[in-house]
């Protein structure tokens, strides 16, 4: 027998007498890693169906976008993609926002339409019911999403009115390929024959609609030297390409965000489920200090003693790992149901080997991690202790604990790194983690200090020895206070969050707009007010909005700026900037909710310079490169329009009111053409489904958003997301629980001897019961209002600095979370004890 | 075979250094067998401890078949407790989680060997050759002592130092167990260091140094019997 099999050996015969409590720690790390496991494996799936349904989801090879209908000098060029491909196909797709209604039906609905050529689109099946009915699409006809249908209370083979067109619904569309859930819910699609378009009569001034050429190149070309040779004339057309390759890798760079997030909270879960590993440890030690020092009698290396237990917390953690592991894949299963709306519909769920690989180094890694703390302890035990029960092991030197700190640190960083995809992602969770440890340990040293001095005589019994007991030696305040307010503060950071986010978006019930008209023109403007003022209902300042984009940044044209990035040069200010149109307004006033940060709001009545002024969001400042003082000239539809930057604005999107990246003075863009937005209030569901229909009827170009109708939707998805994170955070709240019955386990052995003594000396069990309640009240109550404080902070730095918004705090759900903290850990806490309520003294002594 | 000079040790006790052994000289033959006596609190179990090298001395110093433990460090002196040392305690300090056979198997298995064989020779040696799969919990106060002894004899040691053997025991198991190490002990040949409060006990050995308050106050040979 060698020295290694030794180890080997012991460590599996002194599992033996520890089986419930080494649970634990196979516990701990099997729910560590199920989460990790259940998320990369999900992760891994969703990017092997995009990767397989990439040409699906785009529907072409390459695709040529604007937004405003092709040049002829930019026809020529798309002309010019397809030559030297035998049997490349285009299909034109126009789509636009219109209000449709079903003839003879009381209700309208906005809706994405799109008019396309036949071929579209030349990858994935459109599944129609009835069946077939997409191939067979002809002048006159409709097909719909089932949404729209549902909400129009149209049937097949009714009659869908879209502006001036009036067309046959020929089936409802089950399923588009590269379909996200969400998608539909927001913005229901209709699909018309491209001769369609022009029908409606909707596609005049002021209409936003893309314009889209779809490619399939069969033949094999090199797509990215075609694209890169033709993107920059385009670019100056105003044409974008979007090829495939490209169009995975943003789909593949948004899930690996959502992946990496997810593989944040997954970990969190483990470094909980960590720090159980390390009580279980740290309580078997103790538990086998007699061991430990005989085998150090009898001729055992320290060397010997620790790998025994370090071989024992090895197999453990790799034996929690593969049930975590099993426990993920089953639960992978579980996570396309929560994230459905969020991923393409076409997702198929398959077992990844990756992620269960990695599960479990990940797992064994993290157990052996967190094991070598309590482990570096056994070389402190002395063997005297075997002759002496009086003598205590040593404490390890500081330079030890030291190393032992910087490994974990270290280890944590690593894994942390490798999750969030970046070192710095992976310092700053780090960072945030140590400081959230380092906080709670101040909390509980500095509770202990103070019960240590001042404890007052004139509590009761119960209260005072279980007060007390949170500073007397091998007390386990610390653990528990760390584990617990841990857990706590992650699950009531989450509370606080949803709280905020959930705010912003609910509408009040008091006299916030619910109903939006918007692409007025001004001839129209006085109609629409007099037929919204016949409701009963008041309609809000009308909101002119102007149509403009950039013509030049500081003198530079963004023309010549687009064809040079579009080159590959390096450019500060993103191309899709540059080409968007920026959909601006002219008032007077500065706007609710609007903060300046930089210059100054004009003066009503200033005298007019030469150029005028405007006013522009921060952030899209930040992104074009402009500051107070800077000259942009906008292009107003063809009328140059030069400008000087004079004042930032902060504005809070996430309101229900129309925001604007660029504002101007009332003035100059008074005669330029324009649209309006109303908004107003209309209490009754059913008036606002009668004015709509009525607004259609009269003035078909303007669209109607319910905003109740949006807000549901919102809160339904979001309370979705909720649901996601809720489960998520149920890895931590369970590894969390299965910690504090780690540290209950630990200091077992010192409660039991207690209970047995005050019961000797005359205790009632019910007083003994008191005690022990007094006791884990007490940590709970530290460790769920340490929790909720750091919960708080680390919310506002969120809410504050990541989603640029106001913070309230949830005071009441934030209370009755610590209260529940608190409970359940005095719960928990009687319930461990129960052996001593239910044993007599006698059993309890012979048994020692 | 032992060498012991000038020892003595102190212990902290509320943050003052209180000695518990002073100036301690004696040098014990190999194949001896030396009792320690004294009323509790004497000192006797700290010595055992220096001369099994289990704590350093304040000062002095101990050697051991030629080998200073002052020059060792920890893992060094448990090598030499592995290859010529056993021990026997008052609690028996069997292995909870290990077997009857696999606890007389432990010192072996630390050597890298396997002494499956030995184990059971030495189990029937002390009458307990059917219960070599029980676990501790298992066995008798006195049952539990003969493993232990099997156990201390496993390695076949030099040296084997017990400390209370009986304490822990009724007065007719303890007599048992007495014998049976003794008997064990002339077999083996090996140096025998026993402390023990019970003079009866201690009439047995050869040597009997007696401490109090922390200082030898006899040392007295018996005439070879």
């Amino acid at each position: 027998m060698t020295r290694a099999r030794f180890a080997l050996v012991m460590a599996w015969r002194e599992t033996r007498g520890a089986r419930r409590s080494l649970l634990l720690l196979v516990g701990a790390v099997a729910i560590g890693v199920a989460a990790l496991v259940a998320i990369r494996g999900f992760a891994a799936s969703v990017r092997a169906s995009v990767q397989s349904q990439a040409r699906s989801v785009l529907g072409a090879d390459l695709v040529a976008g604007s937004a405003r209908p092709f040049s002829t000098a930019a026809e020529t060029l798309l002309s010019s993609l397809t030559v030297g491909s035998r049997g490349a196909q285009v299909a034109r797709v126009t789509s636009f926002a219109a209000m449709t209604h079903a003839e003879g039906k009381p209700d309208a609905r906005l809706a994405q339409v799109l008019a396309l050529e036949p071929g579209y689109p030349f990858y994935g099946d459109v599944t129609t019911e009835p069946p077939g009915a997409w191939s067979r699409l002809a002048p006159g006809d409709a097909l719909a999403d089932e949404a729209l249908l549902v909400t129009l209370d149209a049937r097949i083979g009714d009659t869908l009115a879209i502006g001036a067109a009036r067309l046959r619904i020929r089936a409802a569309v089950r399923n588009f390929p590269g379909d996200i859930g969400v998608r539909t819910s927001f913005g229901p699609r209709v699909f018309v024959p491209f001769a369609t378009a022009q029908a409606t009569g909707l596609l005049g001034v002021g209409s936003r609609a893309r314009y889209e050429a779809f490619f399939r190149l069969p033949e094999p070309v090199d797509l990215a030297r075609l694209v890169e040779r033709h993107r920059p004339a385009l670019a100056v057309e105003r044409v974008s390409l979007r090829t495939l390759a490209e169009d995975q890798r943003r789909i593949n760079d948004n899930m690996g965000r959502l992946g990496r997030y997810l593989g944040l909270v997954g970990l969190v879960a483990l470094l909980l489920g960590g720090i159980g590993v390390a009580s279980a440890v740290h309580a078997l030690v103790r538990r086998r200090l007699e061991t430990i020092a005989v085998l150090r009698c009898l001729g055992a290396s320290s060397r010997q003693v620790t790998a025994v237990y370090l071989f024992q917390a090895l197999g453990l953690g790799l034996l929690g790992s593969v049930l975590g592991a099993v426990l993920g894949s089953a639960l992978q299963a579980l996570l396309p149901y929560l994230f459905r709306d969020f991923i393409p519909a076409d997702f198929r769920a398959q077992v990844s080997w990756t992620a269960i690989a990695s599960g479990l180094l990940t797992g064994a890694y993290a157990a052996a991690l967190f094991a070598l703390g309590p482990l570096l302890g056994v070389r402190r035990i002395p063997p005297l202790r075997a002759l002496r029960r009086d003598v205590e092991p040593l404490p390890s030197p500081p330079r030890e604990r030291g190393l032992a700190a910087l490994a974990l640190g270290a280890g944590v960083l690593s894994m942390a790194s490798l999750e969030g995809g970046g070192v710095l992602v992976g310092a700053a969770f780090t960072a945030g983690i140590g400081t959230a440890l380092l906080l709670l340990w101040l909390a509980a040293s500095t509770l202990r200090a103070m019960l240590r001095r001042a404890l007052s005589p004139r509590l009761s019994y119960p209260w005072r020895q279980g007060l007390a007991n949170l500073h007397r030696p091998a007390n386990q305040t610390l653990a528990i206070a760390l584990t617990l307010g841990f857990g706590a503060f992650l699950l009531a950071t989450v509370l606080v969050l949803q709280h905020n986010l959930l705010r912003e978006l609910r509408v009040p019930d008091g006299p916030r707009p619910n109903l939006a008209l918007f692409d007025v023109q001004p001839d129209q403007l006085e109609g629409v007010v007099r037929a919204v003022r016949s409701t009963g209902a008041e309609p809000g300042e009308a909101v002119p909005i102007v149509p403009m984009r950039i013509h030049s940044l500081k003198g530079v044209p963004t023309s010549q700026k687009l064809a040079q990035s579009a080159a590959g040069a390096r450019q500060p200010t993103p191309p899709w900037l540059m080409r968007r149109e920026f959909r601006s307004s002219y008032r007077a006033d500065k706007g609710a909710g609007e903060e300046i940060v930089a210059g100054s709001w004009w003066t009503p009545g200033a005298p007019s310079a030469r150029e005028t002024e405007v006013s522009l969001e921060a952030d899209v400042a930040k992104d074009l490169g402009v500051t107070v003082g800077d000259e942009i000239v906008w292009d107003v539809q063809g009328v140059l329009l030069p400008s000087r930057v004079t004042s930032l604005r902060r504005v809070e999107w996430a309101r229900f009111q129309p925001g604007f990246f660029a504002v101007f003075p009332k003035g100059p863009l008074d005669q330029a053409p324009q649209t309006f937005v109303i908004l107003f209030r209309l209490a009754e569901a059913g008036d606002r489904a009668r004015l709509i229909r009525s607004m259609v009827e009269r003035f078909p170009n303007v669209s109607a958003l319910d905003l109740a109708e949006v807000q549901r939707t919102v809160e339904s998805l979001l309370s979705r997301l909720e649901w996601a994170v809720r489960v998520l955070a149920m890895f931590s709240v369970a590894a969390g629980c299965l910690v504090l019955l780690g540290a209950l386990a630990a200091s077992r052995f010192e409660r039991l001897r207690e209970a047995v003594l005050l019961k000797t000396l005359g205790a009632t069990r019910r007083q003994v019961a008191r005690v022990v309640l007094a006791e884990y009240a007490a940590l709970g109550a530290l460790a769920g209002s340490t929790g909720v404080l750091l919960a708080a902070g680390a919310g506002w730095a969120i809410v504050r600095f990541l989603f640029r918004s106001a913070f309230t705090l949830p005071v009441l759900p934030l209370l009755l979370f610590a209260a529940g903290v608190m409970t359940l850990t005095a719960a928990l806490g009687a319930a461990g004890s129960r052996e001593v309520f239910r044993r007599t003294s006698l059993e309890l002594l012979r048994n020692e | 075979m032992i060498l012991c000079e000038k020892l003595g040790q102190t212990y902290l006790s509320g943050g003052r250094e209180l000695p518990v052994l002073q100036d301690i000289n004696f040098t014990l033959a190999a194949g001896g067998f030396l009792a320690i006596v004294g009323p509790s609190g004497s000192g006797k179990s700290t010595l055992l401890g220096l001369l099994a090298g289990l704590d350093r001395p304040r000062s002095g110093r101990v050697v051991i078949d030629g080998q200073d433990l002052g020059a060792l460090d920890e893992d060094a002196r448990a090598r030499l407790r592995g290859e010529k040392v056993g021990f026997v305690f008052q609690s028996f300090q069997l292995i909870p989680t290990l077997t009857a056979k696999e606890n007389v198997q432990v010192p072996l298995e630390l050597r890298g060997q396997g002494g499956e064989a030995r184990a059971e020779e030495l189990l029937a040696r002390v009458g307990l050759q059917d219960r070599a799969g029980h676990y501790p919990a298992q066995l008798s106060g006195g049952e539990q002592q003969r493993v232990a002894l099997a156990r201390a004899f496993s390695s076949r040691p030099r040296l084997l130092f017990a400390d209370e053997p009986t304490g822990n025991l009724d007065a007719a198991t303890g007599a048992t167990v007495i014998d049976l190490m003794v008997e064990l002990n002339r077999e083996s040949g090996a140096t025998l260091v026993l402390v023990t409060h019970d003079p009866e006990l201690a009439q047995r050995a050869r040597r009997v140094i007696r401490l109090q308050g922390g200082r030898v106050v006899s040392d007295a040979t018996a005439a070879v019997s």
